[in-house]
């Protein structure tokens, strides 16, 4: 009979005429949906972020770690057994496939430049990391062959050391730094990088030949790990399967027993810090759902106070003509538009929780648009479905005992 | 039969003709007789006050009227058509088309403008927006409240209400204006202004209208005098016949 504008025009006149209840109301329904922006925003920018950094890392790389995997594919024995060699790397680097390879030693201490001293990581690498990562240098240059023969005393610094050990803008090209007390000649500065996804200053490391991490700084003969290029994506597979049965015959290990490595690469890594990161999202988004109906309880809540104290108004309605589905209408109107509104003002919130988030945590953050019209439409239902009970009650009533009601 | 004679008939039914009109209202295992069989007629450009002790029916008889209830027996004509056993949304129809309600208590929704109140009808017949505001504008004008277009009713008087009120009852030009005791909640001197805009509806704009009343006072306004006990009509008195 009456035009749905006309309604809806009804229905936000009765939400205006009880601005402060219809804010209330709405409240449960805000907290849920920018909770559950926040919540994705900081899980999916998670996501994104540690697989745009591990893209960053080459996507073709294999890394062999030291230590066993068990069947479930949960690590064990780690740090146990550290069994890869520089060795073990070279005679990776012989096999079809392979582009480059280079050990990789990690030294976690303090280093010195005259008064001013810093803590980073140092590893020992071969030149081939350069390529390996591709990263290019800002001044000077890499290291050589020829330096890791030597077991050289040269370094290359990340931009962070540069400013921390450098702090006057000299040129720290020639410039002299201790390692351990070791002195080291700085041979090349590389590029910065910046923060990577995970947070860390990718910037804040110096690299050295492996060699002589080993022999001047750690006193070992074993490797962190071996990082591997395969020539292209397609390689990645094979490469790893030929690593696999490599490193079995040079470890000697019997079949059926267990490996003391293990071989990754990138996108499998990736892949299972992207689903640790899905699972978090599903049930933070679990929680946010849950609160999203506690809001839709609320809705039916106020909505059923609404039908008791607008009785008599409810039986004017019909007695200028409203028909029960008009009415039904009617108030199923107003409960989807607050839950609607609820929705919006939620996801504005969320905008506003998730700029918070990203800036005092410095977390990435992500808001996908498929979730901000969820949230809306989702919204919408709740007020739909826990609004029809009461709308229902309204539409049912008699319009003489309305009219009558004190 | 032609078209003009249609219409002369059309004209000439009463507005309101019931018959052996009964409503019993049961209360658990006894029954409570509202209505015991009511046979009367409304015509068009009537104008009537019904009267009787407390109990006696009279609102009953405006319930099933303003077709807000079915009688429990007889048979009700409003304007020709037997409308004695429609269900809900047929009557809500009627009632959104050709009639019009004044209660005692007003019944404006609050918070909200009169000029939106007075609308409010013609929000569910479907009138659009630009008529509607032009439509209330003209009735508010004709009971005199047209200055009090955008005050809430708690910025009225009782007796601005109840005008607005009526404006309300005439949007959709209704064949019908019921009225239960609208003076009820007002003074002698504001009923007395209420009374003349019914009367000046009436004789003016030949609009039919039935009131509930206890005054008689009130009840002198009008041409026409039915009076209700236990449910049966005990008199009824015609003025303008009385004067003829
Ligand atoms: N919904 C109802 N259920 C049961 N009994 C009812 C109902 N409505 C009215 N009655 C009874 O029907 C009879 C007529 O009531 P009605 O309201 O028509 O009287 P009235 O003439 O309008 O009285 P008053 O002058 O007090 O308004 C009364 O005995 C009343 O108690
Ligand atoms: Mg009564």
């Amino acid at each position: 009979m009456s035009d749905f504008t006309g309604i809806f025009r009804l229905a936000l006149q009765a939400l205006i005429r009880n601005k402060v209840r219809s804010m209330l109301t709405m409240l449960g329904i805000v907290i849920g949906v920018a909770a559950v922006i926040v919540t994705v925003a900081i899980g999916s920018g998670a996501r994104v972020s540690v697989q745009q950094s591990i893209n960053s890392l080459g996507s073709n790389l294999i890394v062999v770690q030291p230590g066993s995997v068990t069947s479930t594919g949960a690590r064990g024995g780690f740090g146990t057994a550290s069994t890869l060699t520089p060795a073990d790397g070279m005679a990776i680097a012989q096999l079809p496939g392979v582009s480059a390879v280079s050990p990789a030693v990690t030294i976690r201490t303090q280093i010195v430049a005259g008064d001013n001293n810093w803590q980073t990581t140092v590893t020992g690498v071969a030149p081939t990391y350069s390529f390996i990562r591709s990263w290019p240098m800002a001044s000077g240059s890499f290291f050589t062959q020829n330096d890791v023969n030597d077991a050289a005393k040269v370094a290359v610094l990340g931009q962070t050391d540069v400013s921390e050990l450098f702090p006057n803008g000299q040129n720290p090209v020639g410039q002299t730094i201790l390692i351990k007390g070791v002195p080291f000649t700085v041979v090349g500065t590389l590029t910065a990088l910046g923060q990577s996804s995970l947070g860390t200053d990718q910037d804040d490391t110096v690299l050295i030949p492996y060699t002589s991490a080993m022999q001047r700084i750690t006193g070992q003969t074993t490797v962190s790990q071996l990082m591997v290029s395969a020539t292209t994506g397609d390689e990645i597979a094979p490469v790893q399967t030929e690593v696999t049965t490599l490193l079995e015959q040079r470890h000697a290990i019997a079949a059926g027993r267990p490996d003391d490595f293990q071989v990754r690469n990138l996108q499998s890594i990736a892949a299972a810090a992207s689903s640790t990161g899905a699972v978090m999202e599903f049930l933070l988004a679990g929680v946010a759902a849950v609160s999203l109906i506690v809001g839709g309880i609320g809705i039916m809540n106020i909505m059923m106070v609404s039908v008791t104290e607008r009785t008599r108004e409810i039986g004017l309605r019909m007695s200028v003509g409203a028909r029960s589905a008009t009415i039904l209408r009617q108030f199923l109107t107003e409960a989807t538009v607050l839950a609607a509104c609820g929705g919006v003002i939620g996801v504005i919130a969320g905008f506003i929780g998730t700029f918070i988030v990203a800036a005092l945590a410095k977390w990435p953050t992500q808001i996908p648009i498929a979730w901000v019209l969820f949230s809306i439409a989702f919204s919408a239902l709740v007020g739909i479905f826990f609004g029809y009970y009461p709308a229902k009650k309204a539409a049912g009533l008699n319009p003489i005992e309305a009219l009558r009601f004190e | 039969m032609l078209v003009e004679e249609q219409i002369v008939e059309q004209l000439s039914q009463p507005v309101v003709r019931v018959e052996g009109l009964r409503k019993v209202y049961s209360l658990g295992d006894s029954e409570v007789i509202a209505l015991a069989g009511i046979d009367l007629e409304i015509r068009a450009g009537e104008f009537i006050a019904v009267m009787g002790p407390s109990g006696s029916g009279k609102s009953t008889f405006m319930q099933i009227t303003g077709l807000l209830d079915n009688p429990t027996d007889g048979h009700y004509y409003f304007e020709g058509t037997d409308v004695s056993r429609l269900d809900g949304d047929a009557r809500a129809d009627i009632r959104s088309r050709r009639l019009g309600f004044v209660f005692q208590a007003y019944n404006l929704l609050p918070r909200t403008s009169a000029l939106e109140n007075v609308e409010l009808p013609m929000v569910y017949a479907g009138v659009p927006a630009a008529e509607r505001a032009r439509i209330a504008h003209e009735k508010m004008g004709i009971v005199g409240v047209a200055h009090l277009a955008q005050h809430h009713p708690n910025q009225m008087s009782g007796g601005q209400q109840q005008r607005v009120a009526i404006a309300r009852s005439l949007v959709n030009n209704p064949g019908l204006i019921l009225a239960d005791e609208p003076t009820g909640a007002l003074d002698t001197k504001t009923s007395e202004d209420v009374m003349r805009i019914f009367r000046e509806l009436n004789e003016q704009q030949g609009i039919t209208i039935m009131l509930v009343t206890h005054e008689p006072d009130i009840a002198a306004h009008a041409k026409r005098i039915v009076t209700f006990r236990d449910g049966h009509v005990v008199s009824d008195h015609d003025k303008t016949e009385v004067a003829a």
